[in-house]
């Protein structure tokens, strides 16, 4: 090989290496994204009081039977206020709804769901945050699926988007309940 | 020997003067040896939110969670390595600043050598060309 096709070749290569990352960057990847290692995992351990009411509590054995479209979401977080009008859509269409109101303060997530709406079934409270980690939870909102042999099988990171609940989150559930 | 620990501690520290101290007293282990340990294991767990720092430079509220949690587990008693797959369980490899050697990581790990041992290839057909295949520029004089 002559050597001055070297740098060539190797340019060549390179060039064919950002593009191709371009073009999926433009077909929606997102660079930063972290994988999630949750998804085909049973659902962690967790034990949370359930909002407003006092004294009962939510288990991950609740998750068996039925499938659960679970959201972490916060009265502080911007982003939750811009996915929420979609979380009122997906009431009803076969998954039950788990709010986890992450690390909030005192009553401040039911002033919040008074004032936008609760399309919640079940909301639980994660006050120090520590089952967001279980579910390698990084920022809020995040969102998971989770089957009725309490596996998870999806995982949103960051605000829902109609496209995300039109091209997979609902045909999700929908198989999921077949 | 706990004293000493401490001064470890507190020199450790003054090395990082110059940025923004992110472990919060109020974080810290009373026992010098648990911390000494859970600085050395923060700065081995990548910041989620601000993905290129490590969890002991962080000011984000995840990484303060999470090096409460490592503290947490030390005082458990759960050694080192322990902490970091209860953290890459969750997280994914990508929660550790050295990535495990695995076949996903094989071209991160033995890419440097590849691009060494070309560069040296390139470099040794570039002198061996020299001495053979061109000639050498004549001496002005002999041209003329």
């Amino acid at each position: 090989m002559r050597i001055s096709l070297v740098p060539m070749i190797i340019f060549v290569v390179l060039a064919v290496i950002f593009a191709w990352r371009l073009v999926l960057v433009n077909q929606g990847e997102v660079p930063n994204l972290i994988p999630s290692t949750m998804i085909g995992r049973v659902a962690p351990v967790f034990d949370m009081p359930v909002l407003r009411k006092n004294g009962a509590q939510f288990f991950t054995a609740d998750l068996r039977g039925k499938v659960h479209f679970i959201n972490f979401f916060a009265s502080w977080c911007v982003a939750c206020r811009q996915e929420h009008s979609l979380l009122l859509q997906l009431t009803g269409q076969g998954a039950v709804l788990v709010g986890i109101d992450y690390k909030d303060a005192g009553q401040d997530a039911v002033q919040w769901l008074v004032q936008m709406g609760d399309p919640y079934d079940v909301i639980a409270v994660d006050r120090r945050g520590r089952v967001g980690i279980d579910f390698g939870v990084y920022g809020v909102p995040e969102s998971y699926v989770v089957d009725r042999q309490g596996v998870i099988r999806f995982k949103q990171t960051g605000p829902l988007t109609v496209e995300d609940v039109q091209t997979k989150i609902l045909p999700l559930i929908k198989e999921l309940n077949k | 020997m706990r004293r000493f620990l401490m001064l470890m501690i507190v020199l450790s520290s003054l090395s990082y003067s110059s940025k923004v101290f992110s472990v919060q007293p109020d974080e810290m282990l009373s026992d010098p040896v648990l911390e000494l340990r859970a600085r050395e294991i923060s700065q081995k767990i990548r910041c989620l939110v601000c993905q290129n720092q490590p969890i002991d430079d962080s000011d984000a509220d995840l990484a303060h969670d999470l090096r409460i949690l490592v503290r947490e587990r030390l005082v458990a008693g759960d050694t080192n390595d322990q902490i970091m797959k209860y953290l890459a369980d969750r997280y994914g490899d990508y929660v550790l600043l050295s990535p495990p050697f695995k076949v996903t990581t094989l071209v991160l790990w033995l890419g440097p050598l590849f691009f060494l041992l070309g560069g040296g290839w390139v470099m040794a057909s570039f002198y061996r060309n020299r001495k053979n295949g061109v000639p050498r520029p004549r001496a002005r004089k002999a041209d003329w």
